[in-house]
């Protein structure tokens, strides 16, 4: 990734982290492919590679790639930000490549070593079987070390330099983000104790501080991009940390209802979980409103030029904004409320929610800071859609949305059959993955998973060659 | 000239997001106190004084458990019976309970049961879910499974399924091969049926209550 154009080290080293990113995402599709077709074939891989370990290194590639892209980010943006080169750059390529060491020795373990005997030096060392968070323990102590290594340069860098609004939302919520993890990392016979725990590590990053850093990164796009005023996106930045906080931190409560946790978590549960989608419309009314706003003073002006120097980049922003409102939002409050949940607790109506939010809340934007590196990288003024960019977004979506479609209907079956009906037992569960409504479903959930991996490969394709494009005006 | 509103002031909408997110923090951190007091697993004493308890302790092995509805919550609730034998006694020790469970739950971790299963509705959706799967009927003395496995017990059943699931395939779709020995696979017995005793408000809802019924005849 050498080049004349990045005069930043910091910039540089998110450069690394966006590659690394860039190719988890693509193992992540990958893993889920091989899922995807078990559930249509069971046969496929059994005894070799066992739905439970491709689903691990799905989810895991997921959440991994995630935070790859997320501190790539951050280390894209600080220097545009603060005015200096980011403190400890050493320390975070260091860093880098323990954290990228780490992911690879515990891919293979996964792979080949897979389960291990029901004692302490598996959960030390092979797998700490709770979803989301296997890493074993090891690698948990590795992800806090790269992590606060991480927050410590945040930090030096936002004090030393310019605290714009962004930075300083940043800092508090990156710090927040390394420390709730250290809520996963014990070990309890007892399970309800066990769960309430590590929701507040899923629950917590996704529903809240990834939101907020979600909020951050949007607004660092809008002034970046179309120059929108960072007086105003600011002001909305504060009031979106307010309105998600407020209702998120709380809305953890929707994952009480059912774990042996006290009544009263229907209640908050209920209330503040229903309050999360209401921050998501006020981001995408945001992303659309300064859009409109900084286009139509430009025409005011007479002109009829975009105001948008990164198509493409733009392009995953904006879904992004309408992705996060429908994906966490409305696929989220569909099943929020208890008396809903008690039916669809753990049915693919979690499934659909699950890959639409993931992929509208995080993915499209951290693909859009990946193009904003592309750019900056290659010294573009004005960068355009390719032929790539367009099949890619077109594709990817698409195939997320298909498999979003897929899964609340194969959600539905579950909820009726197995649920309402069969009261959720053995026979219940293989009567309604038996229904032709299902295994329809799962067949195009497969399809869809298909569109999408191969709009991921003209995605990579477009990463990696759009930056010597002649379209794009330099 | 009218001054500058508080409202477009970036200064108040920080000092805001502050106030409610700590607001926030501290009532779930209050909360989070008075829910593990409610959620510590209760002791052996409580079984025998006929204590409820949300999680009740591990020698909740030596007991019949059942799920029955409840007229005043307005849902079902594992009740706790008499005497039951698990694996042949009855009389295990709050220390001999305890490390069952405790193998259980490892196992539970070290096989990535989660990752195909759903335990309290939680994790993937391959294969059942096991919140209550140790009241499930098909392990029951009507069920299919003890006759498959040629055991007479629901727990010999189970723990003989698990350890050769791929020699009893229900459908096409099986659990695989992961290993598991037969004191992890008793310890993996112990801990479903300790699972099955937490009260999960009401969840899953009428669970094996339509045994019997098949494509909603």
């Amino acid at each position: 990734m050498a080049n004349n154009y990045l005069n930043s080290e910091s910039k540089q080293l998110a450069t690394w982290y966006f590659t690394f990113a860039a190719i988890l995402f693509g193992a992540q599709l990958l893993f889920g492919l091989v899922a995807a077709i078990q559930y249509v074939m069971p046969g496929f891989l059994y005894g070799i590679l066992d739905f439970s370990i491709a689903r691990i290194l799905h989810i895991n590639a997921l959440v991994v790639w995630m935070v790859f892209a997320m501190f790539g980010a951050v280390y894209w943006l600080l220097p545009d930000e603060t005015g200096i080169e980011t403190i400890g750059i050493k320390v975070g390529k260091l860093l880098f490549w323990i954290f990228a060491a780490a992911i690879v020795v515990v891919v293979l373990v996964y792979l080949f070593i897979q389960v291990g005997p029901a004692d302490e030096t598996t959960i030390w060392f092979i797998t700490e079987g709770r979803e989301y968070i296997e890493a074993p323990r090891w690698a948990d102590w590795g992800i806090v070390v790269v992590a606060l290594g991480f927050v410590a340069n945040l930090f030096l860098t936002g004090i030393k330099g310019r605290q714009t609004g962004i930075v300083t939302v940043l800092m508090a919520d990156m710090i927040a983000f390394a420390g709730l993890y250290l809520a996963g990392m014990f070990f309890t016979d007892n399970i309800s104790i066990d769960q309430y725990w590590w929701w507040w590590v899923i629950h917590l990053w996704v529903e809240a501080t990834w939101e907020v850093y979600v909020g951050a990164i949007a607004a660092y796009g809008l002034i970046t991009m179309i120059g929108a005023h960072r007086k105003v996106v600011e002001m909305w930045l504060w009031i979106e940390v307010a309105m998600l906080f407020g209702s998120g931190i709380l809305g953890l409560g929707h994952h009480y209802f059912w774990i042996g946790t006290p009544e009263y978590w229907w209640e908050i549960g209920a209330l503040f979980s229903a309050l999360e989608p209401l921050p998501l419309v006020a981001m995408f009314i945001h992303v659309l409103y300064d859009w409109g706003k900084t286009q139509g003073a430009e025409e005011e002006k007479g002109s009829t030029v975009s105001v948008v120097n990164n198509k493409p980049a733009f392009t995953w922003f904006v879904l992004n904004a309408f992705g996060n409102f429908l994906g966490a939002g409305i696929w989220g409050f569909f099943h929020t409320l208890p008396q809903v949940n008690l039916y669809t607790h753990g049915t693919q109506f979690t499934s659909a929610h699950g890959h639409l939010a993931f992929f509208g809340a995080y993915a499209t934007i951290l693909i859009g800071m990946m193009y904003i590196a592309v750019q900056g990288t290659n010294g573009i003024k004005i960068m355009k859609h390719t032929k790539a960019s367009i099949w890619g977004v077109s594709m990817i979506v698409s195939g997320v949305v298909g498999m979003t479609v897929a899964l609340t209907i194969a959600g539905y079956v579950q909820v009726l059959v197995s649920r309402a009906q069969m009261g959720a037992t053995w026979a219940g569960y293989f009567d309604g993955q038996s229904g032709l409504w299902f295994t329809q479903a799962m067949d195009w959930r497969l399809i869809m998973g298909a569109v999408t991996f191969i709009g991921f490969i003209f995605l990579a394709k477009d990463l990696l060659t759009t930056g010597k494009n002649p379209v794009h005006e330099k | 000239m009218a001054k500058k509103s508080v409202w477009s002031d970036n200064r108040f909408w920080q000092r805001s997001a502050t106030w409610v997110t700590g607001f926030a923090s501290i009532l779930l951190i209050w909360l989070t106190f008075d829910t593990s007091a409610q959620i510590a697993m209760g002791n052996d004493q409580d079984l025998k004084d006929g204590v409820t308890k949300r999680v009740p302790g591990p020698t909740v092995i030596n007991y019949k458990i059942t799920y029955e509805m409840d007229a005043k919550r307005g849902h079902e609730v594992p009740v706790i019976g008499e005497k039951e034998k698990f694996f042949g006694r009855d009389d295990y020790s709050e220390e001999e309970a305890g490390a069952l469970l405790h193998l259980g739950k490892l196992g539970s971790q070290a096989k990535n049961c989660m990752d195909c299963h759903t335990l309290l509705g939680n994790g993937a959706y391959y294969a059942p879910d096991l919140t209550k799967s140790w009241l499930d009927p098909a392990w029951g003395p009507d069920g299919a499974m003890q006759a498959l496995t040629g055991k007479n017990t629901k727990e010999e059943a189970i723990a003989e399924f698990l350890q050769h699931p791929d020699q009893y395939p229900t459908h096409a779709r099986m659990m695989p091969d992961l290993g598991i020995t037969a004191e992890e696979a008793k310890g993996l017995v112990a801990f479903l049926k300790h699972m099955s005793s937490i009260d999960t408000n009401g969840f899953p809802r009428n669970f094996g209550r339509m045994q019997g019924a098949v494509n909603g005849k």
